[in-house]
């Protein structure tokens, strides 16, 4: 398994989690956990996910989920998951 | 599985609290470059140096994109250069400063450090020769930064070289006063200096490293500021807690890096930085931090307690995240670099001597001050001297890095730009000390024990 985070951050609207979770599923990204909150009026989306079966590299997954985010008018970052167990661990 | 709330935390000390790896600093032996011949000598030294870090930019731009953490700079460290060009028959090493920026100009380095030279307890021919190439090596170069240790607290302090490092620093000043002495902020002397700092401008690879080895340095008072607002008003146990809590964080992220890299690099670890270290950006100051504690401004009554603790709680959280540790590791106070830092010599609330006393309690010394252009050599030496002496009496690093710009009164500013800052140049005492410092020979080494 191959964990990486991706943080979805913007003004609420329609079709938001179809759109994200759309585009990670033409990747061959498996969706693991979704937490999901508006806070303070903005959309906040934390999906964990898989990309072992993925055939794109992480560079490459970060280019296309960024595209997804510009058409939603939105914030879409994917990084690794390490950096995360690492902070927060002990 | 983690928590939303951790993830979103964790983006938030990145966007808005300037959590970043400071450097991912690779360091180099240049022992196998030792040549008689001076032209041999500088293609066998930019040969090795391209080699090892060949890849050093591009593994550190792909971790940053991957994992989503921002590292700022990446830097090399060599073996000090006195020590390489020993055997060398040229005249001065202007030559090899030359060649090491060539070589960070093909890597695309931003910092290079170790046109250094360890003359303690006294100064060879080669020593001399470097000493004497530093006004116009770090004149003619950009990215090339150069030390001198002057002493330790097993070896005393080399008053000689003390003296000689003055009259460098009124020299480098001079040769680039049309970029307000920017030549002096490339300049460091140390006492007790480290030998795996990855932190500019000190930064050299030690005789006793292996060939090659990866240091990192983080950053992140910003976070640190960050927390402690939420337990304003509560005992100190408290806000030592806070900062241990939040040191072990960011040095875990510095660890990770520091791991992937050398995976990736195939070179061996070899240590974690806990330096907090400051940047002229809004929400990255060590200042603010003690400002948090309850000081009305830096400099003020309480700051060096509140800096004490600073310092102490940094390294207790960061030794338990990182499997080594090493380099200066505090809390840095360099004026130049550090908003709050600046606004409180602009206020008037920090002077020369307050900070002189805060670096018996931090690492590492009088870093990034500009004081008055007419400071004389005797003046910034004897300065040197006091730095010098606090930390051979405390077993600590010190190093004094003053930016003596031409023409520039107390209360003007000097800019020097990107991580360096800018500064308020500060009042120094007008008494001298020239025959103090006409002297010199050698300060011995202190007594260890009856510390009182």
């Amino acid at each position: 398994m191959k964990k990486i985070v991706v943080t979805v951050v913007g003004a609420d609207r329609v079709g938001i989690i179809a759109g994200v979770t759309g585009g990670l599923a033409e990747l061959q990204i498996n969706v693991l956990t979704v937490s999901q909150a508006i806070v303070d009026g903005i959309f906040n989306m934390v999906l964990m996910c898989d990309m072992e079966s993925s055939t794109n590299s992480l560079a490459e997954i970060q280019e296309k989920m960024g595209h997804v985010g510009e058409s939603l008018g939105l914030e879409v970052r994917v990084q690794l998951a390490d950096v995360f167990y690492a902070m927060h661990r002990i | 599985m983690l928590d939303i709330e951790d993830i979103l935390a964790t983006e938030r000390m990145f966007d808005q609290n300037k959590l970043d790896v400071r450097t991912i600093t690779m360091g180099i032996s240049l022992l196998g470059c030792a040549a008689d011949d001076e032209k041999v000598l500088c293609t066998k030294i930019y040969d090795t140096i391209c080699k090892k870090a060949e890849h050093l930019t591009k593994v550190s731009h792909d971790i940053s994109a991957e994992y989503g953490v921002p590292i700022v700079n990446r830097r090399i460290s060599v073996t000090p250069i006195a020590l390489v060009a020993g055997g060398c028959h040229a005249p001065n090493y202007v030559q090899i400063a030359e060649t090491m920026q060539r070589a960070a100009d093909a890597l695309g380095i931003d910092i290079m450090g170790g046109f250094s030279a360890l003359v303690d307890r006294g100064m060879t021919e080669s020593d001399r020769r470097l000493l004497d190439s530093i006004p116009e090596a770090l004149s003619v170069t950009k990215s090339i930064c150069s030390s001198v240790a002057v002493g330790s607290t097993k070896a005393g302090i080399n008053m000689d070289a003390v003296r000689r490092v003055g009259e460098i620093v009124k020299d480098l000043a001079e040769r680039t006063k049309e970029h307000d002495a920017d030549g002096c902020t490339k300049f460091v002397a140390f006492c007790n200096a480290v030998e795996d700092n990855p932190f500019m401008a000190g930064a050299f690879h030690g005789v006793t490293n292996g060939d090659c080895a990866i240091h990192v340095g983080v950053s992140g008072p910003g976070v640190v500021k960050r927390a402690l607002e939420d337990v304003r008003g509560e005992p100190f146990e408290v806000v030592a807690k806070t900062v241990k809590n939040t040191a072990f964080m960011i040095t875990r992220l510095g660890q990770m890096v520091a791991q992937a890299a050398t995976e990736r690099l195939h070179v061996p670890f070899g240590i974690i930085d806990l330096s907090l270290a400051p940047t002229a950006a809004v929400g990255d100051s060590v200042a603010a931090v003690l400002e948090e504690m309850g000081l009305e401004s830096c400099g003020g009554p309480g700051t060096t307690a509140a800096l004490a603790l600073l310092n102490d709680a940094v390294k207790k959280g960061g030794l338990m995240a990182s499997s080594s540790v090493g380099g200066l590791s505090g809390a840095f106070i360099p004026v130049s670099e550090d908003l709050g830092m600046i606004e409180a010599v602009e206020r008037g609330s920090l002077t020369l001597e307050k900070l002189e006393a805060m670096t018996c309690v931090c690492s590492v010394g009088l870093d990034m001050i500009a004081v008055p252009g007419d400071t004389s050599a005797a003046t910034i030496s004897a300065i040197l001297a006091d730095e010098a002496a606090i930390g051979m009496i405390n077993n600590k690093t010190t190093a004094v890095r003053l930016i003596p710009a031409p023409g520039k009164k107390p209360g003007d500013m000097v800019t020097f730009g990107g991580l360096m800052g800018y500064a308020p140049v500060i009042n120094v005492s007008r008494f001298k000390a020239d025959r103090f410092i006409a002297r010199g020979g050698r300060i011995p080494a202190p007594l260890r024990s009856l510390t009182n």
